[in-house]
């Protein structure tokens, strides 16, 4: 089991079980983790899967694809920590990750 | 691709009121198959979509990820499934009419009406809608009070270009909408300023080579940043308030603006399917399953529009849904019309309307 903390924009945490080879979107759509809408279903061709990564977390998390830099075009408040959770795949090194979900998902 | 038999938009040109057997609303897979389904038995259909091409869903949201679960191909991308769906419907010649969104649906004698926001009329015996999610919708950005000034200071498309004409326009976005935008307007507008989130852009290449000229020429301005805020009042904009690098530093300013034009990319929405009095249950619309008709006989709903116990929304089940759906069009076309089983592989009448024979 990996651990991985959603902070909701509200200050709402929800720390739940992810598995290694899920997605962090999948993990959080199974727990129903509000705020991550999924529109695409992990397509990455919508944008509303997105999270901002704590900087702690960053190195581990890795760079988006330029695929995903292209889609994270479409989120709203986007920063340097900003990525779309549907690319980001569970690993062991992922136990304990914290990321915040932002306000609106466009 | 079968592009020679995609009509454009259809304005000019069209007659006053279009008469058609069917009149399939959405151009998806869906849509595409009904219009080869329809064939077989010989109605003829016209397509419309809002989208400016064909493929609904496959074609805007993933042309270049693989389907795996379409019988007989182990892989097929969106872009290419929806090339063979063309390829298919062919013989049966359809006419599509895009960038048009369905408004109205009326019960008139003899068959429907329908109505779309450009103002082409038509007049069919049955009415197919294979509408998907819904609409695609350009994303509104959430700005506090942004709905206050759409339509007369904030647009998602440009319908009128004389409403930009000699105005401080603002275009966010760093893709092809924003690009061409940016490229049409400048001859016009007072001004136009380019705010995008990096200095990079999914363009075509030829746009962005261009708007590169037209910013090291000085007539088009790019900002780097995001909008945190739209300033005016009654629908009046006056500026917006940007946040981004400034010498190194992350900052919040006002830029001027009369017009504004975000590009956010599409979303679906049910849209005006919602006031055609229709039976709807959770915005999808409930058939039978012999027909898949509607609560109004003669109008039917197939692929991820519609609902009915065991619905699962997929590819193959819409085309299932198609097949049967034609099957029901043809007594309401063809009334006493006796309907003969056959298969495409055997039927010589079928194959001559294929344009095999
Ligand atoms: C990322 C992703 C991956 C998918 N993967 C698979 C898969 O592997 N297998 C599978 O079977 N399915 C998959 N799907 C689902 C599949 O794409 C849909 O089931 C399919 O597109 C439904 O087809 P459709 O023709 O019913 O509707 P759509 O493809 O949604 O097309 C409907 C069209 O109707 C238009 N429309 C709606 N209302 C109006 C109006 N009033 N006026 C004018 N036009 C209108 C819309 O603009 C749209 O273009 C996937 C979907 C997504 C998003
Ligand atoms: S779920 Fe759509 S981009 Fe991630």
């Amino acid at each position: 089991m990996i651990k991985v903390t959603f902070i909701e924009h509200n200050g709402t945490v929800h720390t739940v079980d992810g598995e290694p080879g899920q997605t962090l979107m999948e993990t959080a759509v199974k727990h129903a983790v509000p705020g991550i809408v999924a529109e695409c279903g992990g397509a990455c061709s919508c944008a509303t899967c997105h999270v901002y990564v704590d900087d702690t977390w960053k190195e581990k998390t890795g760079a988006p694809s330029e695929m995903e830099e292209d889609m994270l075009d479409f989120a709203f408040d986007v920063r340097a920590s900003s990525r779309l959770s549907c690319q980001i795949r569970l690993k062991p090194e992922l136990d304990g990750l914290v990321v915040r979900i932002p306000e609106f998902q466009n | 691709m079968a592009l020679d038999m995609i009509v454009g938009s259809g304005v000019d040109g069209a007659p006053a009121e279009i008469e058609t057997d069917a009149l399939i609303i959405g151009a998806g897979p869906v849509g595409l198959f009904a219009v080869f389904e329809l064939g077989l038995v010989d109605i003829k259909a016209h397509v419309i979509d809002i989208l400016d091409k064909p493929g609904g869903q496959c074609a805007e949201l993933y042309p270049e990820k693989p389907i795996y679960d379409i019988p007989a191909h182990p892989t097929i991308t969106g872009q290419a499934l929806t090339d063979r769906l063309l390829e298919q419907a062919r013989p049966f010649e359809p006419t599509f009419h895009f960038g048009q969104r369905v408004e109205s649906l009326k019960k008139v004698d003899g068959g429907f009406e329908v109505e779309t926001d450009l103002g082409t009329r038509f007049r069919a015996k049955v009415v197919v809608v294979a509408a998907g999610g819904g609409s695609f919708t350009p994303k509104r950005p959430p700005l506090a009070g942004i709905e206050g000034f759409e339509g007369a200071s904030v647009f998602y498309a440009v319908r009128k270009i004389d409403a930009f004409r000699d105005k401080a326009v603002l275009i966010v976005g760093g893709g092809d909408s924003a690009l061409d935008w940016t490229l049409n307007l400048q001859p016009i507008a007072k001004s136009v300023t380019l705010i995008h989130r990096r200095d990079e852009f999914r363009a075509a290449p030829d746009s962005v080579n261009k708007l590169r000229e037209l910013l090291s020429d000085g007539s088009v301005r790019f900002i780097q940043g995001q909008l945190t805020k739209l300033n005016g009042d009654s629908g009046a904009l006056r500026s917006v308030t940007i946040r981004g690098p400034v010498g190194g530093l992350d900052l919040e300013y006002e830029v001027e603006a009369e017009r504004l034009l975000p590009f956010f990319g599409l979303t679906m929405k049910l849209g005006p399917i919602a006031n055609w009095g229709l039976n709807l249950n959770e915005n999808q619309i409930a058939v039978d399953t012999a027909r898949f008709e509607t609560s109004e006989p003669g109008i039917f709903a197939i692929g991820d529009i519609n609902t009915y116990p065991g619905k699962l929304k997929l590819i193959l089940s819409g085309f299932h849904e198609a097949a049967l759906m034609a099957q029901a069009a043809q007594k309401i076309v063809y009334p006493g019309k006796r309907s003969v089983f056959q298969y495409t592989t055997s039927s010589s009448s079928l194959q001559r309307k294929l344009g095999v024979i």
